[in-house]
Order: structure tokens, then C-alpha cells, then sequence
């Protein structure tokens, strides 16, 4: 079963990327076609993200930390391995001070 | 001017191999958390080469859901590839033949199309393969490395891990959600969509595949009727 996925996984997305760039030689000129693929990464990246980042780790807390260090270098244009790295360091870094607090 | 050296391809691919291996990481480590064998792992990462699609693709896996559903999935969040391959294939050169296009677009992602797109003039076949296969390599050894750790890593170290992948979905979305309030507003729509799907009764009962179809199908449409973009940003 898992290679049934694998392969329907692998040809659709193959078939998506081939397709286009084999057959279609000319522009796509339907502006709201074009607006709603130009769209469809931000949206998709966004459902993605929260609110299941808040559940990737030990705790919604440290998730949370990661989301919010993660959106202010964002912000600043850092880099992607940059903005993954230092969202990672914080979550540890949230969870260690989690660790230290009381459990009361 | 057309861009035909391989080298110069693989010197262009150097600092996406870098991204692609921290992230594949993460995405190995996940999938081996998830029950996948560090084999089918490294066999989606070589196949699919696609972060958003096989990140969503091991959901689909994991909760048991129909071929349906992966084929579903796959075609919704990686139909933006299409656009890609429509616009690259205006970008290549003229003497790249069908065959060299097939080959060429296992390897068109979202950063590799971004460096293609941003050289002046064309680009050659040779050009593109040296700008796939470093990414490539990296893509699918980070995939083995995280595979292979998270058998090894302490627990604290895989949690913060974790947030990899979605520190760079950040990092890609927010600077174009920062400069477009077109694109802010459709970020803003799906969050809102997300979060319904997440905590809702009877929504939240919806699959996450689906869900994240409908969400980004949703917004992505509530964007192109409100905001129908110019044709030079497209």
C-alpha cells in the first residue's frame, strides 16, 4: 500500500510539472487564472503551517515561540535556512525554560 | 544571451541544496516519527522532490485515506507547478528538445524555478541540469540524515526540529505577504479557514488533506476574484 501512495504521490505531482512545460508553449492569458495559481503557494503554505505548527512540539507554548521568531526574521528578510534554523533554537530554547519553571 | 554551463548551474544550486538538506531533514525525521521506513522516506523525497506536497503527502499516508484523496491532495497544493512550468517553458531555450523539457521538470521547483526565472535572457538545457542535481543530492540525503537520526537524536532536539519546515513556509510567505496586502489578505483568509477547520465541530472531523485543499482552494479563489493581479507580477 505504501508504494500505491508513493507512486500516485509521485506521478501526479511529476505529471503536474511535466505537462505544462512539454505541451503548453504559449502564455496563459485568463488574468483570474493566472491570479488564482499566482495565489495558490501563500494560501496552501499557510493552511499548512498554523495552526499545526502549534502542535509539532513538546508544548503549544514552545510551538508558539517558534511561530513568532520564525515571522519576525521573516519580516526582516532573512533567509530560509536562517528563519528554519533560529525558529528551531527557540523552540529549545522555550522548552529548557519550560523545564526550569515550576510545575505547580 | 543564453545560460548553457553546467557549472554555472551548480553554482547556482550550492545554497538551495543547503535550504533543501535542513528541511528534507526535518521532513525524514518526521516521517520516520510518522511509521515510514527510512527507505520509503528517502524514496518519496527522490520522486517527489517537493516540500508542501510530500509534507502533506505523509498526513494523507498516516491517517490511512484513500489513493483519491493522496492524488487529490498532490494535484491541489502542487498545481502552483504548473504556472511554474508554463513560465518556464518560455524561459528555456529554443534548442532544448521535448525530452530535455521531461527531464527538466522532475527538477522544477519552487527555488530552482525562482534562480532560473531571475537569469537574463534563456536557459539552456545544460544550465538546468546543473542547477537540479545539487539540490537534488541535497534534498534526498537530508532526507536519509533526519531518517537516520531521529532514531538517535534526544527527544528535545526532535521537537525543535519540528517547526524546520514551517519556518521556512514562514520565510517564504511573509516577506510577498509583507510588500502585497493582495497577498496578505489571502494569507489572512486561509489562516481564518485553518483555524475553523482545526477547532470547529464537525469541521474539525474533515481530514487534514482535505482540509488543506479546501483552505488554500478558498483563499487562492477569494484572492483571483478580489484581487485579479497585473500581468507583470504574475
Amino acid at each position: 500500500m505504501i508504494y500505491a501512495y508513493i507512486f500516485v504521490m509521485a506521478g501526479v505531482t511529476y505529471l503536474i510539472r511535466m505537462l505544462p512545460l512539454t505541451l503548453i508553449q504559449r502564455k496563459i492569458s485568463n488574468i483570474y487564472i493566472r491570479s488564482f495559481l499566482y495565489y495558490i503557494p501563500y494560501a496552501c503554505l499557510t493552511a499548512m503551517t498554523f495552526p499545526a505548527i502549534l502542535y509539532a512540539t513538546e508544548s503549544p507554548f514552545s510551538g508558539f515561540v517558534g511561530l513568532a521568531v520564525a515571522v519576525f526574521l521573516a519580516i526582516r528578510k532573512k533567509s530560509l535556512i536562517f528563519v528554519a534554523g533560529f525558529a528551531c533554537a527557540g523552540v529549545f530554547l522555550a522548552e529548557r525554560i519550560l523545564e526550569i519553571l515550576p510545575m505547580c | 544571451m543564453v545560460h548553457n554551463k553546467i557549472r554555472a548551474g551548480l553554482r547556482d544550486g550550492i545554497p538551495i541544496a543547503l535550504g533543501y538538506f535542513s528541511v528534507s531533514f526535518s521532513f525524514g525525521m518526521l516521517a520516520v516519527q510518522d511509521g515510514i521506513s527510512p527507505f520509503h522516506a528517502v524514496l518519496i523525497s527522490l520522486m517527489n522532490l517537493t516540500s508542501a506536497g510530500q509534507f502533506a503527502g505523509l498526513t494523507v499516508i498516516v491517517s490511512g485515506a484513500s489513493l483519491v484523496e493522496m492524488a487529490l491532495t498532490q494535484l491541489v497544493i502542487n498545481i502552483r507547478y504548473a504556472l511554474m512550468s508554463v513560465s518556464l517553458s518560455q524561459k528555456l531555450d529554443s534548442s532544448v528538445k521535448t525530452f530535455q523539457r521531461m527531464l527538466i521538470a522532475y527538477g522544477n521547483t519552487d527555488e530552482i524555478f525562482a534562480v532560473a526565472s531571475s537569469k537574463p535572457g534563456t536557459v539552456g538545457s545544460k544550465y538546468m541540469y546543473g542547477l537540479i542535481l545539487l539540490p537534488v543530492i541535497g534534498w534526498v540525503g537530508g532526507t536519509l540524515t533526519g531518517a537516520v537520526a531521529s532514531t538517535i537524536l534526544p527527544a528535545a532536539v526532535i521537537s525543535a526540529l519540528g517547526v524546520a519546515l514551517y519556518g521556512m513556509f514562514i520565510a517564504i510567505v511573509v516577506p510577498v505577504a509583507k510588500e502585497s496586502k493582495e497577498v496578505l489578505l489571502v494569507v489572512a483568509v486561509s489562516l481564518v479557514f485553518s483555524s475553523a477547520f482545526y477547532y470547529l465541530p464537525v469541521l474539525r472531523n474533515i481530514s487534514s488533506g482535505f482540509t488543506i485543499i479546501i483552505c488554500t482552494v478558498a483563499a487562492a479563489g477569494i484572492g483571483a476574484v478580489l484581487f485579479p493581479i497585473k500581468e507583470e507580477q504574475a
